[in-house]
């Protein structure tokens, strides 16, 4: 039986204002919410404010939908609008309540409440994506190494030791790693910038969810595992009683864990600032080998000085879809 | 699979046999001198059976390639060596061949290393080299379209994905992207070295933006000449016609257009260690050399940006790193590329040569995986082989490594771990646990790697007349893809090690290098690319490709080299008047400090109180003693810290000039280059005395003003009238005009001018005497003096010249580029014209004592000066503006 889907509206605003005018701007934007197995675009319509010069859509080397922007004129603000109706659908097709049943699903020993799918020793995941001269799994190895922003260093390794006990199936290692960042570091927007290295997060131990994603993409990928980068939304619960907060939803990041299980492969998310399973409640947007690959817009600007920022994203559930 | 070719043949390092060769006590005989030559150079040459000889054979006697040139320099004598090997040293001093460019004196400009012997090949090696060199070239290219495409190589395993995904020069936005013919190494260069058996060896592979054929053409330039006679008769190849291939090519697959292609040279800029080389290349193919921030992307097309607006690029030949090129989609921390590159290049917009992301493979752990890729894309065997090379990402080549550890080098597989090779054998205990360490750990990030036993060549003796000594050599091997095939470079960089570091061969670290003789049986094809046949659809006028950026540094190099005359001439009208001592010239020599100071171009006197007097609120130096002003006017040349200074001038010019080296004529460079030396001998004189002498600060002095007034010679006689060269000369007039006004007005205003002998030197200054002596037999009075250097617009030094020259040079630039006519310095020229000098008539300068005539004057001549300095500003903002914007990142989640 296949659960409904929950419709959602994401409305996602950025707007910058430039001190002085910006004479020329080419932006990258990752915002139309990419078609899969679990998630599916209704409506999308991204609307730019003054009318760039050039628009382009394409499809990047990962397969999410790009929009390339030119404005070849001089602009003191720059806004952007991206409108999308989805319908997402659990990812457990079997549903939770089947874990203990049908096999596919298993919970995790030290959380009960938390099923897992089934997967293989995380050493013999490592070792089918070492590189032994035969046909390899493709897909993953694209996901495996170093990127701008995830290092591939000893340190991360031995944070993540701890979690991956010989013989542990892969995605309760994996558990266990995002349930210690969750525990051991600490939501915090000032601690972090963009450009803040993931080693720095890792010693410092706190930043925000782009932060922990990167640490965890670090330490599975130390281990030799294959790991991606996740740009979403997140639906916050507003507290009993009180109307959703316009604005208060922001973009959000987790990260996807490869296992080779089912013949072609398996991805599995987690979400570290969170620590949870995503499912109805993550919108996907994009998908990369960090947040270099899939930020939602990505610039390059002449002139403009100083600029300020606003971002806004605003989840709303619809009606659920018959 | 890793090719292990060489499995277990690693060779030991060599060392060169130094006593042997440098023993001081060379054998003197009694013999003919002809076989005394041969004696002294083939006897004491050290032949080592470990490695292969490039110029004897194994039973000791010369190959035969090699015979007709040793048997010149067997007959050679030792002036003539001498003079030949003088004439390759200055050559390359002259023509500021350099391998790290800094224009800057104190900078760290190291002279391009070149022994005039050259390499040289037979026709049949040459063939067979040349034909595998291009089989790996087309092969190189085949891997580069598969990594990019359909990752055929990755799917199957020949190749590991570690090397591709984990490799930081791989451009994952520039998958899918088809560069024009498939072609993605427009010019490709391999490193090669012989091993002992004599077979040529593939040691390193340059893919991204390969360096040294410059160096190579500029090595074949000076050698050629060193050995005319030789060149001649030995049937060497000329290099001419492959550049023009390479041109050729580049035209041909340039993005289609109906105007004739315009292709850049990409720099990263000064800064870079071969920048004379892109200079160098950027001349010779008639490219113009452009900086990321000259370049401009608009709609999905790339434009160069010039002060007569946008000019379409159609092909890019870069000596910028691939990751470096676009900010948008690459290294987002890039200040150096242009934005929307890719997205241009994706549209077949522009062609960039080499294709932006071949610099992955330069990776050293690639080559053991070729042989294999080579019978899957080509289906052909890997004609030469390269050094044997392990990868540690597998498990069994790890474990070699770790076992073999003392006869291998380790390197990193990813430019990104910025990891210096290590050699295996010098690691202790320690330190070599810690590598197996590392290896262990990160096994796919280090490749092992055979130590290369390096053939030797003849070197000339730089310490020993008449001696050849052993060096290590290796051959870098040119390579370009035209429409038609590949053509080989007939001859390459011949790379020589350092004596003091015989293992690796390297430019950076004390290596020489060599021409390349290729011979040929058949006529030489003497082309050459500067005598190309144009036809009238190609004729080109008015270098309208100038950048922007080209054209300001041109602007401010024409007021750096005024600057530098104006300022080293009133220095000189100074220091001469102390050197001279006499207690006449005193009066003449203090109105001189004074003026000088006045413009500020003294240094302030750091006075006690007591030495203090206060005119007017203006400190004013004291003249009581010689010692202060001599130490002054010293410090006024050569203090660098000091940036008001001539040093600090000079150091402008010199670097303005750098910017735009490949504008000037070799000539012109020539002078560039004296002066820097100058500087750098003068500068190490006064750091290595206390109290530099007056005679020397003088008569460097007069060494400064030679050049500038080359370059002067050089602007008016030598450079095309574009627009680089008028802003130029605007550069000189407005430069001229300031000091000139400036100059004349504290004369008038300074009490201490009124001294007998500084009307001598106001002429003297204003380069005026000998003109003021031909019409006048009297002792300089004030009215003719005033006359000739500010209102006679005969006078080339003199203020109504400069004003009535600019006026002229302004109507026709805003004619030319568009713009308002600027009226300021007509309305001056008007007051200047309207001057009563009747005024000054019976007057008597000496006494003198601000007097109506002189106020007003100083008055004109003070808002001319103030005039002409806003002018130059808002020149810089109606042209230049833009060239010091720099792209930002900006980044939203």
């Amino acid at each position: 039986m296949k659960h409904p889907a929950v419709r959602y509206h994401v409305l996602h605003e950025t707007r910058y204002s430039y001190e002085s005018p910006v004479s020329l701007s080419r932006q990258l934007l990752h915002l139309t919410p990419r078609e899969c197995r679990w998630q599916h675009c209704l409506e999308h319509a991204i609307s730019v404010s003054p009318e760039p010069s050039v628009v382009r859509e394409r499809t990047d080397c990962f397969g999410n939908a790009v929009r390339e922007l030119a404005l070849e004129f001089p602009h003191d603000d720059l806004q952007v609008h991206a409108e999308s109706t989805i319908d997402v659908f659990s990812r457990s097709t079997e549903g939770a309540s089947s874990a203990s049943g049908t096999g596919t699903h298993r919970c995790a020993a030290d959380e009960p409440d938390t099923c897992l799918p089934v997967s293989p020793a995380w050493e013999a995941v490592r070792d089918a994506l070492a590189y032994g001269a035969r046909p390899v799994l493709l897909e993953a190895s694209r996901f495996q190494f170093e990127s701008p922003h995830v290092r591939v260093k000893r340190e991360f390794a031995r944070y993540a030791r701890e979690s991956f006990d010989a013989g542990r199936p892969l995605f309760e290692a994996v558990h266990s790693l995002m349930s210690r960042i969750h525990e051991e570091f600490s939501f915090d927007p000032e601690a972090t910038t963009v450009a803040t290295p993931v080693l720095e997060v890792l010693a410092e131990r706190r930043g925000v969810c782009q932060d922990f994603a990167h640490l965890m993409l670090s330490c599975l990928r130390s281990l030799g595992l294959a790991a991606r980068y996740v740009s979403g939304y997140l639906l916050t619960h507003p507290p009993p009683g009180q109307p959703r907060m316009v604005g208060a939803d922001a973009s959000h990041a987790w990260v996807s864990v490869y296992s080779p299980s089912d013949g072609e492969g398996n991805w599995v998310d987690f979400d570290p600032t969170n620590c949870l399973l995503p499912d109805v409640q993550h919108i996907t947007l994009a998908w990369g080998r960090d947040f270099a690959d899939v930020s939602p817009l990505r610039g390059v600007i002449l002139g403009g000085d100083t600029h300020e920022l606003e971002v806004a994203v605003t989840v709303t559930p619809l009606a659920d879809a018959s | 699979m890793q090719d292990r070719s060489a499995d277990g043949e690693c060779a030991v390092p060599f060392t060169l046999d130094l006593r042997r060769s440098q023993d001081p006590r060379a054998p003197k005989f009694l013999l003919p001198s002809a076989l005394r030559m041969s004696l002294t150079l083939l006897s004491s040459y050290p032949r080592k059976a470990d490695r292969f000889d490039e110029m004897l054979a194994e039973d000791g006697g010369v190959r035969p390639s090699w015979q007709g040139f040793v048997a010149h320099l067997e007959a050679a004598t030792t002036e003539q060596m001498r003079h030949r090997i003088d004439y390759a040293r200055r050559r390359i001093l002259e023509n500021g061949v350099t391998y790290n460019v800094y224009a800057d004196p104190k900078g760290a400009d190291r002279p391009w290393e070149l022994d005039p012997l050259p390499l040289i090949l037979s026709a049949d090696e040459w063939r067979q080299l040349a034909s595998a060199v291009t089989q790996r070239a087309r092969l190189l290219n085949a891997v580069l379209g598969d990594l990019y495409g359909s990752q055929r190589l990755l799917n199957d395993g020949s190749l590991p994905p570690a090397l591709v995904f984990g490799h930081n020069n791989y451009l994952w936005p520039c998958q899918g992207i088809h560069p024009p013919g498939g072609t993605y190494l427009h010019l490709y260069a391999a490193d090669l070295a012989r091993s002992p058996d004599g077979q040529w060896w593939v040691i390193a592979d340059r893919t991204q933006a390969p360096s040294g054929a410059g160096y190579a053409l500029e090595n074949r330039t000076i050698v050629g000449r060193v050995f005319p006679e030789q060149f001649r008769d030995l049937h060497v190849e000329h290099l001419a016609s492959f550049f023009r291939d390479f041109q050729d090519s580049l035209a041909s697959w340039a993005a289609p257009s109906s105007e004739a292609p315009l292709i850049v040279l990409l720099t990263p800029g000064p800064y870079n260690e071969t920048y004379f080389e892109h200079a160098y290349l950027a001349r010779y193919l008639g490219f113009p050399l452009v900086e990321g921030h000259d370049l401009t992307v608009r709609g999905a097309r790339v434009f160069l940006r010039t002060l007569r607006g946008l000019r379409r690029v159609h092909a890019i030949l870069r000596r910028l790193d691939d990751d470096y090129c676009d900010p948008l989609e690459l290294r987002s921390d890039s200040a150096l590329g242009i934005p929307g590159l890719l997205q241009a290049v994706r549209a077949g917009n522009v062609l960039v040569a080499n294709a932006l992301g071949s610099g992955l493979l330069e990776s050293p752990a690639l080559p053991g995986f070729l042989p294999g890729a080579c019978e899957k894309l080509l289906g052909e065997t890997l004609a030469m082989p390269s050094v044997a090379t392990w990868w540690c990402g597998e498990r069994a080549a790890l474990e070699f490594t770790i076992e073999h550890l003392d006869r291998l080098v380790i390197k990193g597989s990813y430019p990104s771990q910025r990891f210096d090779p290590v050699f295996g054998n010098e690691l202790s205990g320690g330190r070599r646990e810690q590598m197996i360490e590392r290896l262990m750990a990160r096994p796919q990030a280090y490749v092992a790697q055979e130590l290369v036993n390096f053939s030797q060549a003849p070197t000339w003796s730089r310490q020993h007349e008449r001696r050849l000594l052993p060096r290590g050599v290796g051959l870098r091997v040119f390579v370009a893809a035209t429409p038609s095939g590949h053509v080989v470079m007939p001859g390459g960089l011949t790379r020589v090690a350092g004596a003091s570091n015989a293992r690796v061969i390297s430019m950076q670290r004390g290596g020489s290098s060599k021409d390349t003789w290729v011979l040929t049986e058949q006529a030489v094809n003497t082309f050459s690319l500067l005598k190309q046949s144009v036809g009238k659809a190609d004729l080109v006028r008015g270098g309208c490709n100038l950048s922007s950026r080209v054209v300001e540094n041109l602007y401010w190099f024409g007021r750096y080299s005024e600057r530098c005359d104006k300022t080293s001439r009133l220095l000189r009208v100074a220091l001469s008047r102390l050197v001279d001592g006499g207690a006449d010239t005193l009066p003449a020599l203090i109105s001189a400090v004074d003026l000088a100071a006045e413009l500020r171009l003294l240094p302030e006197v750091e006075a006690r109180d007591a030495d203090k007097k206060v005119t007017g609120g203006r400190v004013r130096p004291v003249a009581d003693t010689r010692l202060p002003q001599a130490t002054r006017v010293l410090a006024a040349i050569c203090s660098d810290e000091w940036s008001a200074g001539l040093a600090g001038d000079i150091r402008r010019l010199l670097w303005v000039a750098t910017q735009v080296r490949e504008r000037f004529s070799l000539d012109n460079w020539h002078a560039i280059n004296y002066l820097q030396r100058q500087v750098k001998r003068y500068g190490e004189a006064v750091a290595d005395g206390a109290h530099p002498e007056l005679s020397d600060a003088l008569a460097f002095l007069d060494q400064v003003l030679l050049t500038s007034s080359s370059l002067a010679g050089f602007a008016m006689d030598n450079m095309t009238r574009d627009d680089g060269w008028r802003f130029l000369i605007i550069g000189r007039r407005i430069e001229r005009l300031i000091f000139l006004a400036g100059a004349i007005t504290g004369f008038l205003r300074l009490e201490s001018t009124r001294a007998s002998g500084s009307l001598e030197w106001l002429l003297e200054l204003t380069d005026s005497i000998i003109t003021y002596r031909s019409r006048y037999m009297t002792q300089p009075q004030l009215l003719p003096t005033l006359d000739l250097i500010v209102f006679d617009e005969g006078n080339p030094h003199s203020v109504a010249f400069q004003v009535q020259i600019l006026v002229r040079y302004l109507d026709n630039q805003a004619r030319l580029l568009g713009g308002p006519r600027d009226e300021t310095l007509r309305l001056h020229l008007g007051r200047l014209h309207a001057f009563d000098l009747g005024r000054y008539e019976g007057q008597s300068f000496v006494e003198c004592r601000g007097c109506d005539p002189c106020r007003d004057l100083a008055e004109l001549l003070d808002a001319i000066s103030t005039a002409a300095a806003s002018l130059s500003d808002r020149l810089a903002m109606r042209y230049f503006s833009h060239v010091a914007d720099v792209s930002r990142q900006t980044f939203a989640a």
